[in-house]
């Protein structure tokens, strides 16, 4: 027992000033440091890589679209497992939402895209909160009725409505949109004089990564992509606090205790899973935007990634917010420069040989021996493969959300009663 | 007795659902100005001749072998409690890696193809297991493992297919793997039907349905009659009773994956063995996917699983004949998927009667407190076990009512899952 209490005492002044000045102070510090080295890391990669992708503004600025649609499925699935429902139906939703985006979006313009996403994904999200919430079905069995169910009626209704359409259109696409979600770009900095483009093009270290970055964020920005953005703050608000968000995270942690204290649980699961839908179907609407067009398979999975992101950000606002941008930053990238996933698996070994380094300091052989083959593994990979082939790039965003969850997962908690079936007066 | 009548329930749910979703999809017929009945009579319309009719059930059956299979995969984790939706990936990388194998090696008659099909269950089944070893050492939900696997499999099939594995010449609109040797193609099995004395279909009935049943078989009796299918079935009621008892949690989570994917590995045999021979952009897809829908409409009953592949096969074969008669082909999807959930309120709705009526029975001596701590998806229906274990687990479960409709209900619950 003393001795206990003597080394906490010893060890607490025996951190140096400079791990203070890493460690210190509270979590925002610490998440400001590791954003600085992340930063860091990538412009070091960039500069001895070459590959400029990596950091331009243009890889930014995509992934800022591509993060959207995840960040906004993940958000809907933060409302649906707070409230205790697991929403394995959300990339279902998010399909309904890409063809209500395309329906309303041809006929209304881009107000009605919004709308007709909104409306249909949470026409989605009410089905699963019939089948789970009313009729007690296991929450992943109807999941994943609904993303089959998804499928085939959006294939049923374009076949209905859009092969003899004059408009155009066809069995597997809607009509293009009738007009465009207005967009901004600050003046000064990224149009007019432009300043950070300037910066960026003079490819220093460090300071043209950093205005790539910027640029790629305040350059031709939608409106409603910001509104997006401001959603996971007014998230966190809504949810941890209103009244509102502690009845409603009560059902998804103890919904018997919730029930005992008066909550209507019930009802509150259906508003948080139809809520769920019509965030999913907007992050369908985003992806129609980025097209301007429905097409068949346009979430491509993108919906079980923004789950992904959901649970690698520990079921909050913020760390879903990391989590979608991080695989939209993998999916940009893919999608930009096949050369630059290459740069990337150098970045790869290096974190993987600070995560050898750590766990061999703290005396963990198997996992330092691990991390360090795998880092080993990646370094020969960066210095043999010149180009990947496009099937294998294409799985970069998906590779990376196995990689970060199995890096991820054991730290995790999900809400308590998430996925479980609650019934009244049976608990 | 009782077991007939626990029989009766259980085909009730399916038999329901699968009502529920004719009547859905006859109005969504209605809405788009067609006549269900036409739909209905072009479903059941085989074909003039007698050549045309055993065509199309050739159809049928070759189209439900490869569901079975997909079914029979998704059951077997199903019964652990575990979900495997990376069933598609499985398969799809088992196939193009079977099929480049065996186009490689040169092997007399059976062994060839005993070769091949052992490659494609070793595949499926280092392919989930992965998701299994992530699941254990890792705490990776294999829900989301499993999917991102589905996507990997996907681009490395690609990679194959376009790289080392190419057969096709350059310039050809469909790119294959090389074809396999004459050695490898299964015998097909249409000399049942000058057996029976039936016409000649113009294809071929796929060999490998020999190969399903037998699997199904291998399954069953893996299940219902090995100590390792006991372990399985008990740590998919209750976890946490089966690590008391001794059962190692971790270890049947890999093994569990490891059969669940060597039986994937099969699935896209009976296409490529018996009518491609090769592995091409334009392979079947998808089956993974209806394979969950079949497993759940089958109740993970391999004979159940049989009856829901042969009822998907029977609608997937009416999809080129209602386009003729303009009803759109995508009517048979929404068909299916309203099934699957139909099937699944079907099966929660069965539950609650038959314990609502073993309460009844134990209602004599405790009146219904209605604790049912058996509690989440511990059905008849052999269904998912909530993650966390039963309710029964947390410290809501109150024990004294616990006690007495467990005796009821898990009672129950037993002799029906067994069957169900």
């Amino acid at each position: 027992m003393s001795t206990a209490v003597t080394t906490t005492e010893r060890s607490a002044p025996s951190r140096g000033p400079v791990t203070e000045l890493f460690l210190g102070g509270g979590r925002s510090r610490r998440i400001t440091w590791l954003l600085v080295g992340l930063i860091v890391l990538f412009s070091a990669v960039r500069v001895i890589s070459g590959e400029a992708a990596l950091t331009s503004s243009s890889t930014f600025s995509a992934a800022l679209l591509l993060a959207v649609p995840l960040l906004l499925v993940a958000l809907g699935g933060l409302f649906a497992e707070r409230a205790g429902v697991v929403n394995i139906g959300l990339d279902g939703m998010m399909i309904l939402g890409t063809w209500g985006a395309g329906f309303a979006g041809y006929q209304w313009g881009w107000v009605g895209a919004v709308v007709g996403g909104i409306v249909a994904g949470a026409i989605g999200g009410l089905l699963h909160a019939i089948a789970t919430v009313t009729f007690g079905v296991d929450h992943v069995v109807s999941g994943v009725a609904i993303n089959i169910l998804a499928g085939g009626i959006v294939r049923f209704l374009s076949e209905l409505l859009y092969t003899d359409n004059p408009a155009g259109g066809g069995v597997t696409q809607s009509p293009a949109l009738s007009s465009r979600p207005p967009s901004f770009s600050l003046p000064v900095l990224s149009s007019g004089p432009d300043l950070l483009g300037d910066l960026e093009s003079k490819q220093w270290f460090l300071l043209s990564d950093v205005a790539g970055l910027l640029r790629g964020l305040t350059n031709g920005v939608g409106v409603l992509t910001v509104v997006a953005v401001l959603l996971v703050p007014a998230a966190y608000l809504l949810l941890w606090r209103t009244a509102f968000g502690l009845r409603l995270r009560s059902c998804g942690e103890n919904p018997a205790a919730a029930d005992s204290l008066g909550v209507p649980v019930y009802r509150l699961k259906y508003i948080a899973v139809i809520v769920s839908g019509g965030l999913a179907g907007l992050g369908g609407v985003f992806l129609v935007f980025i097209a301007n067009i429905y097409r068949e398979g346009q979430t491509n999975g993108r919906g079980f990634i923004g789950l992904a992101a959901l649970i690698f950000g520990n079921w909050r606002p913020g760390g879903l917010a990391a989590g979608a941008g991080l695989f939209g930053f993998a999916d940009a990238l893919q999608l930009r420069s096949r050369t630059g996933v290459v740069a990337l698996l150098l970045l790869v070994a290096v974190l993987l040989a600070g995560v050898a380094v750590y766990q061999a300091t703290r005396r963990k052989a198997t996992q330092a021996i691990i991390a360090a083959a795998f880092a080993a593994a990646s370094l020969s990979g960066y210095l043999t493969i010149d180009v990947l082939p496009e099937g294998i790039v294409s799985f970069t965003p998906h590779i990376t959300t196995l990689l970060v969850l199995s890096l991820a997962s054991q730290r995790l908690r999900m809400p308590k009663a998430d996925g479980l079936v609650y019934r009244r007066g049976e608990h | 007795m009782n077991r007939v009548r626990g029989f009766g329930t259980s085909l009730i749910a399916p038999a329901l659902a699968i009502g529920v979703a004719l009547v859905i999809s006859a109005l969504v017929i209605l809405v788009i100005g067609q006549d269900p009945l036409t739909a209905v009579k072009v479903m059941f319309d085989f074909g003039d001749t007698p050549s045309q009719q055993t065509q199309a059930i050739v159809t049928v059956l070759n189209r439900a072998v490869p569901l079975f299979l997909a079914g029979l995969a998704v059951s077997v984790a199903f019964r652990m409690g575990l979900f495997n939706i990376g069933v598609e990936g499985q398969y799809r990388l088992a196939t193009i890696v079977a099929a480049g194998a065996g186009a490689a090696v040169a092997l007399p008659g059976p062994l060839h193809l005993v070769f091949i099909i052992v490659v494609a269950m070793l595949v499926g089944a280092l392919w989930a297991g992965i998701v299994g070893v992530l699941k254990v050492t890792r705490g990776v939900s294999e829900v989301i493992s499993s999917i991102m696997l589905n996507f990997i499999a996907a681009g490395l099939a690609s990679t194959l297919l376009t790289g080392p594995l190419r057969g096709s010449g350059e310039g050809a609109s469909i790119i294959t793997t090389r074809e396999l040797p004459e050695s490898a193609w299964f015998p097909d099995l249409n000399g049942l039907f000058t057996v029976l004395g039936l016409a000649q279909p113009r294809t071929e009935l796929f060999g490998f349905l020999v190969v399903a049943g037998l699997a199904g078989i291998v399954i069953s009796v893996l299940i219902k009659r090995t100590r390792f299918g006991f372990d399985l079935r008990a740590s998919g009621l209750s976890p946490s009773a089966a690590s008391a008892s001794g059962v190692d949690a971790r270890g049947m989570v890999v093994k569990t994956m490891l059969i669940s994917g060597a039986v994937a590995g099969l699935i896209g045999l009976p296409d490529l063995l018996g009518s491609t021979h090769s592995y091409g952009t334009e392979f079947t897809a998808g089956l993974g996917f209806l394979g969950i829908a079949v497993a759940l409409l089958g109740r993970n009953n391999p004979l159940g699983i049989a009856f829901g592949a042969l009822l998907f096969g029977f609608l997937d074969r009416a999809a080129i004949p209602l386009q003729f008669a303009d009803i759109p082909a995508s009517v048979v999807t929404i068909i299916q998927g309203t099934i699957v959930l139909a099937v699944v309120v079907a099966n929660e709705i069965a539950r609650r009667l038959v314990r609502r009526r073993a309460e009844g029975g134990a209602a004599v001596s405790a009146p219904s407190t209605g604790d049912g701590s058996t509690g989440g998806g511990l059905g008849p229906d052999g269904g998912l076990p909530p993650d966390d274990g039963p309710g029964g687990a947390g410290p809501d479960g109150g024990q004294g009512p616990a006690l007495t409709s467990a005796t009821g209900s898990a009672g129950r619950s037993d002799t029906t899952g067994g069957r169900a």
